[in-house]
């Protein structure tokens, strides 16, 4: 067992995440923990739909901003996808997606203010990264023959309509509608910064104790994500796109002077605004990554790591519950909306009523984050399990378990795991925003303290870390020979 | 110019050579069959025969290279793709003309299958997409046919069907065939392939299937 390259790197990854652990700030600092736990479940089981007329407005406009940045981020995508075989449009690429939709959120409140245009930027950007990749792949997957027996002249636009695309339309089709979904869950986060959105009414009513009020937000939104097969057809899609736009509301008017200050001012660091030249900036830098950027650094990897494995775990743990070589149709049933829950609450979300409740450290994070990924992988390896047949007599139960499927399914679970770890991190490095000493803590309080060269620096730091998570990830795959589709 | 004159045909899959160096001379008018033992090389010929000739041949390939998620009308349709302007093909894709439909359709109907104008390609049977990958060639009107193993699929009076309809369509045309009889009825000459090189070449009439088969 243990000289398969699969388990050992699972075992240097536990290893990891076991000294980080010693290292981690995981406690619950809340006096009376399990007393507002229970209130807040006491909230969720008697919702209260009726306390305020914003509730529907802030679902309208979470829906609203999610069609047009997930609308305008694919058409961007796709076009971006038709040159991703250039170096250039890579880096450019994987840089606007390594920053979290609420990093590109602040950096446009900054200058646009609470303009609609924020939120529609703050999901358009990461998105078109996102998309840019992902159909990219799907384009490269079709079968080149085709091409190759038209007609000489057949030209490059008629050749790709007619070879390419139809192949793998559903593909995309599919992957657009999921992306649609985070759209949703990202819209939603956006009003943890102040924009019109669902997180905005989760966090006041939270902040007032309002649990009743939280409990019907959050369960509003789950029906929304659960019937997104209901109200999303192809024929009403063009209905939504040209509609929502009307629906983002008036926010506050753009004052132009802002953004031309930002970029000519705000964002050069300041010892070069003070004329101090390259002599002042060397220790303004150096000052920046030894009290903030390395602390930062730190605490985001290490809580990563603690994350990943802890997601992992959480995932072994959790698929049988949605697969149908165990237990009755009750527990299934439970276990998918166990699962369905668990991934369709924004990690950011999670951590937002974990923190609350259990008061500042890293633990409401990991839990969180092992709670949200959990749900999405566990739930797709569960329904690889269901694709398994196994011989009529294999053992049943535990050893069912451990001897027929988890051998079978190891392999796509890593390989799925190593795929969410670059997420794991930029939710990481988002998650400072709560308080967490992770580097978007570090952001925010710079952005608090009108110090934004420090923070485009530190944002900067925080896309490259994952770029290099991501590549590390990629590595890690190929090394093992892991392979998945990109919708995860 | 239907005809073609290339020597020095090679090709190599890592570095081991499995075609030539060889000639070869197809005058216009004539009906070459390439036959030989699977793994011979007939295919690899036809693939250089195609890039020689600058792909201005009507090709039905083995993989046949249909594009699963298209309806049957336009996986022909890709035959012409050349002489359409874009914005008549991207209306195409979505509407097709009543002009086309009729060719298509009148196309498929000698192929037996013009009720199956509106599937996609993933939802036929074998034979049936081979008859697709036929129609797109005969539509593709070239000057000449490059077919390999296009019969394959077919059952008896389909199979001769076929070969006749391509005889009267295409005057000029290499084929790889494994049925020999198929190959001496239908075409005016053998080329036999052994090893990656020329080991028979032969007017038809003057053979038997029993001079044939020595390559096998």
């Amino acid at each position: 067992m243990l000289s398969s390259p699969t388990v050992r790197t699972s075992l240097i990854f536990l290893a990891i995440a076991l000294v980080g652990l010693l290292f981690a700030d995981i406690a619950i600092t809340a006096s009376n923990p399990w007393r507002d736990l229970g209130n807040f479940f006491l909230g969720v089981i008697t919702p209260n739909f009726f306390s305020s007329e914003g509730l529907m407005t802030a679902l309208l406009r979470t829906v609203a901003f999610a069609f047009v940045g997930v609308a305008l981020g694919s058409i961007c995508g796709f076009l971006l996808s038709l040159v991703y075989r250039f170096l250039p449009v890579r880096i450019f690429c994987a840089f606007i997606r390594a920053i979290h939709e609420l990093f590109w959120a602040l950096i446009f409140l900054q200058f646009f203010g609470f303009h609609p245009l924020t939120g529609v930027l703050a999901i358009a950007i990461p998105y078109a990264g996102i998309f840019a990749k992902v159909y990219s792949e799907i384009l490269d997957e079709v079968d080149p023959e085709p091409a190759r027996l038209l007609p000489p002249g057949a030209g490059v636009i008629a050749t790709f309509l007619y070879t390419r695309i139809p192949d793998c339309w559903v593909q995309l089709r599919t992957y657009t509608a999921y992306r649609l979904e985070c759209g949703l869950r990202s819209s939603a986060i956006l009003g943890f910064v102040g924009l019109p959105t669902l997180g905005f009414y989760l966090e006041s009513s939270f902040s007032q104790g309002l649990y009743s009020d939280a409990g019907a937000m959050l369960i509003l939104f789950y029906v929304l994500i659960a019937t997104i097969p209901l109200w999303v057809k192809p024929r009403l899609l063009p209905v939504y796109i040209l509609g929502a736009p009307f629906f983002l509301g008036e926010g506050l008017p753009i004052v132009w002077g802002n953004v031309e200050r930002f970029f000519t001012q705000d964002i050069i660091p300041s010892p070069l605004r003070g004329g101090e030249g390259l002599a002042g900036l060397l220790p303004w830098l150096n000052d920046l990554m030894i009290n903030e950027a390395l602390p930062g650094i730190w605490n985001t990897v290490v809580l990563t790591q603690i994350a990943l494995v802890a997601t992992g775990i959480l995932t072994l743990l959790a698929f049988p519950l949605i697969s149908n070589h165990f237990g009755g149709p009750v527990r299934r049933t439970s276990g998918h909306v166990f699962l369905v829950i668990a991934r369709s609450t924004p990690e950011y979300i999670l951590a937002y009523i974990l923190l609350q409740l259990w008061g500042p450290s890293m633990l409401p994070a990991v839990v969180a984050l092992a709670l949200h990924n959990a749900g999405i992988i566990g739930h797709l390896i569960g329904r690889q399990t269901n694709g398994i047949r196994l011989r009529p007599d294999a053992p049943t139960g535990f050893n069912r378990y451990s001897w027929e499927l988890v051998p079978r399914v190891y392999r796509s679970f890593l390989a799925f795991l190593f795929y969410r770890w670059e997420i794991i991190m930029r939710e990481t490095a988002i998650l400072g925003i709560l308080g967490i000493y992770t580097l978007g803590f570090y952001v925010d309080s710079a952005i608090q303290n009108i110090r934004f060269d420090r923070a485009m620096v530190l944002i900067l730091i925080t896309a490259l870390l994952n770029i290099g998570i991501d590549a590390l990830g990629r590595f890690i795959r190929r090394k093992l020979a892991l392979q998945t589709m990109p919708t995860c | 110019m239907s005809g073609f004159d290339f020597s020095g045909l090679t090709a190599s899959f890592s570095g081991e050579r499995v075609i030539g160096p060889l000639s070869l001379r197809v005058e216009s008018g004539e009906q070459v069959a390439l036959v030989g033992k699977s793994g011979a090389g007939k295919s690899t010929l036809i693939r250089l025969i195609h890039e020689r000739v600058n792909r201005n041949a009507s090709l039905v390939p083995q993989e046949l290279g249909l594009v699963n998620a298209l309806p049957v009308f336009h996986n022909v349709f890709m035959g012409q793709l050349d002489r359409h302007a874009i914005w008549y093909s991207t209306i195409t894709l979505i509407r097709p003309f009543a002009r086309n439909r009729a060719e298509v359709s009148g196309l498929l109907k000698t192929l037996g299958m013009s009720e199956k104008i509106w599937m996609p390609a993933a939802s036929l049977s074998g034979g049936q997409r081979q008859r697709v990958a036929i129609a797109r060639a005969l539509y593709r009107n070239a000057p000449i046919l490059l077919a390999d193993e296009p019969i394959s699929a077919l059952d008896g009076p389909m199979a001769h069907m076929v070969m006749e309809l391509l005889k009267e369509r295409f005057s000029t045309s290499v084929i790889a065939l494994h049925d020999v009889d198929m190959a001496l009825k239908y075409c005016t000459r053998i080329v036999g392939i052994q090893d990656g090189q020329v080991a028979l070449d032969e007017r038809s009439d003057r053979l038997t299937s029993a001079d044939i088969m020595s390559l096998y």
